[in-house]
């Protein structure tokens, strides 16, 4: 069944940083969508190709696809509000 | 010995840095090779310059000449939108992507989309970047302009830090690579990208002057190499960009010292009677009316003659009226051009800029392959440059004759009559040979005057000539200085009729002289004659005298004889005698 959030983290390797955005994500996402998301983790040394497709560039980058509009949060997602923001689970 | 002395030599092209060939035609005589291989190169200037052509271009030619595949992230233009761009340039992009040469990327940064919370890096632009070199193998890089990324991401240190270690990511890389940088106030870059791009850097420009548009460009610094420092004007045609006119930085070109003729003979003959060197430069100045596009007629006329190609600037009138006004002075230009042997290529001046003017006479040439060329008049492109700039190209036309080997001809038209005050765009002091027309006004009428101001590596003529335009061509005759100066035209003409009438009297006077002459002569000698019977008769005088003398001594004689003869009768008559002869003898 497909989920209400379907997010991909974008990743290169696992730095701290990536280390840390994923385990911001997974806490936010525990805490605001228990049950209504999916994370994909897209490490791009290991498929690099996959960075055109989302005009990723900067690392980490957090995309939710679904549900639109299309958001993408670059760093390592340490500010809750802002995130909460930027995924549409909070207004502003 | 010999190792020594060659180690050095062997040091110094080491420490030349290699270039990559641009492959953009006059650029890489302005680099003298390209650009530098393996690092990155800043193009920078204000929008609308030419900076995504540019380098495209670079990618493109690098792909299609240089067998190098190149890498195009975009951060402005869509790949698709670029592709349609440059197809007007005949440019197939999508034919080379197919082919693997080249990689077009479009970077899409959309800031409503984006939002920032904590640290991050641009790890995700590199493998990108990374991914697409490595997919083609490419040799050459472009960031087109990488200047967006401030516009879609806030955090400036981040950014910052990270194109400073994009830049030494591509250096480690090896490939070649364009930046683009927008123009900012007072500074190369709007972001200061030239503080990280050091090695090269090129500075492209759009000028509006006189509602006359030209583009430039400039090598602001190319480290570890030399470089034309100069502004160059650039264009962009259906060709792509061309930095024209390709001036070489040097003076080594192969000269000739074979002649061509003027056309007329006269002034060939002020010229150590052989005319001009074949692919020297020649400039005819004068005054309106003058006559020098007669000259300059005479002069294609003579070459097409010799059966060379000549082709024809006219910036002031039109073919046809040229043709026909030089028939009137017993030229047919009319069959060259139906021969094939001439052209005429005429433009208003205004029509384009000088930048554009040039690569249509560039172009022009590269065509026809003519060996004499014929620009009447240059002073017209005044009106769309100034001084400097006409001066400029003019500069860099007379270079590219020489080096084709090209004898050309200018006329300028010269606005004042004081000969040290005329400049004629400045171009006086490159070409090889000056021909001046002046007027001479006298006796109210005016007419011409020629006299050649220079010829370098010639003996020339240093007389002012009289030029005169018949109807059957063009001639040079002596002036006559006389006691009240030159004199040309009717005053000329009456100067040797007066000429011609000194002659007959003088022949008059000599005759009568002669004729006294022989008079006295006769004279002289009838008195002669008479001298000559006087002292014949004086003598006569003297020799009777002298007669009678001896006649008188031999009478004299005789008697003695015969007295002595009666003497020897008797002693008496002996002794009488005796005395009578010694006392004759003493009265002796």
């Amino acid at each position: 069944m497909e989920k209400a959030y379907q997010l991909r983290l974008y990743i290169a390797g696992q730095t701290s940083r990536s280390v840390t955005a994923l385990n911001n994500l997974k806490k936010y996402c525990e805490e605001h969508l228990k049950g209504q998301y999916s994370i994909e983790v897209i490490d791009l040394l290991v498929n690099p190709q996959l960075a055109e497709g989302d005009q990723i560039l900067a690392i980490p980058t957090l995309v939710k696809k679904v549900p639109e509009p299309v958001r993408k949060i670059i760093g390592d997602l340490s500010n809750q509000e802002k995130v909460l923001v930027g995924l549409d689970i909070r207004q502003l | 010995m010999v190792k020594n002395a060659k180690q050095p030599q062997k040091a110094f092209k080491a420490v030349s840095i290699p270039k990559s060939p641009s492959g953009i035609s006059g650029l890489d005589e302005i680099t003298l090779g390209g650009l530098p291989t393996g690092r990155p190169t800043l193009i920078c200037g204000s929008a609308g310059c030419g900076k995504t052509l540019f380098s495209l271009e670079f990618i493109v030619r690098g792909a299609m000449e240089y067998n190098e595949p190149g890498v195009f992230m975009a951060f402005e233009e869509k790949a698709d939108e670029l592709a349609a761009n440059v197809a007007s340039l005949g440019f197939d992009l999508k034919k080379l992507e197919a082919e693997k040469r080249i990689r077009l990327d479009y970077v899409h940064i959309d800031k409503s989309e984006i939002h920032e919370t904590g640290e991050y890096n641009l790890d995700g632009l590199f493998i990108r970047l990374g991914y697409a070199i490595d997919s083609i193998g490419a040799r050459r890089v472009v960031l087109d302009t990488i200047e967006n990324l401030f516009s879609g991401l806030t955090n400036e240190a981040i950014l910052r830090a990270e194109i400073r270690r994009l830049f030494q990511w591509l250096k480690n890389k090896g490939v070649t690579a364009i930046i683009t940088g927008e123009r900012g106030e007072g500074t190369l870059t709007k972001q200061g990208l030239e503080e990280y791009v050091s090695d090269c850097v090129i500075l492209l420009d759009h000028r509006v002057v006189d509602q006359i548009s030209t583009r430039r460009l400039r090598v602001v610094k190319y480290r570890g190499s030399i470089h034309g420092t100069n502004e160059y004007p650039f264009l962009i045609d259906e060709d792509g960009i061309s930095v024209l006119p390709v001036t070489s930085l040097n003076l080594d070109k192969a000269v000739s010292s074979e002649r061509v003729s003027s056309g007329i003979p006269a002034l060939d003959k002020m010229l150590t009677k052989d005319g001009f060197y074949r692919g020297s430069s020649i400039l005819v100045s004068g005054t309106a009316g003058t006559g020098k596009t007669s000259v300059a007629a005479s002069f294609v006329n003579a070459a097409c003659a010799r059966n060379e190609r000549t082709l024809f600037f006219a910036f002031e009138e039109s073919p046809q009226q040229i043709i026909r006004n030089m028939r009137s002075i017993g030229m047919d230009l009319q069959k060259h051009v139906n021969k094939g042997l001439l052209q005429f290529y005429a433009s208003r001046p205004t029509l384009y800029g000088l930048e554009m003017h040039l690569v249509a006479i560039h172009k022009a040439i590269r065509q026809f392959k003519p060996s004499v060329v014929v620009l009447d008049p240059i002073t017209n492109l005044i009106t769309v440059g100034s001084v400097s700039e006409v001066k400029s190209m003019l500069v860099r036309l007379i270079d590219y004759f020489q080096s084709e080997q090209i004898t050309v001809l200018f006329t300028a038209l010269s606005l004042n009559n004081i000969v040290n005050e005329q400049t004629d765009e400045g171009v006086s002091s490159l070409v090889d040979a000056w021909i001046l027309i002046r007027d001479i006004e006298s006796n109210g009428e005016r007419n011409r005057g020629l006299y050649i101001m220079k010829s370098r590596g010639m003996a020339h003529s240093n007389q002012v000539r009289e030029f005169v335009i018949t109807e059957k061509g063009l001639d040079l005759i002596d002036v006559y200085l006389g006691p009240e100066g030159i004199l040309t035209g009717s005053a000329r003409e009456a100067q040797i009729l007066q000429e011609q009438t000194g002659r007959i009297l003088h022949t008059n006077a000599l005759g009568r002289k002669d004729r006294e002459l022989v008079r006295k002569r006769s004279l002289l000698e009838a008195k002669i004659e008479a001298l000559k019977t006087e002292f014949e008769s004086a003598e006569e005088e003297l020799n009777k005298v002298y007669i009678e003398e001896e006649l008188k001594r031999q009478v004299l004689e005789q008697n003695r004889q015969q007295i002595t003869e009666l003497r020897k009768g008797s002693k008496y008559r002996a002794a009488t005698e005796a005395s009578s002869s010694s006392k004759n003898k003493k009265g002796k």
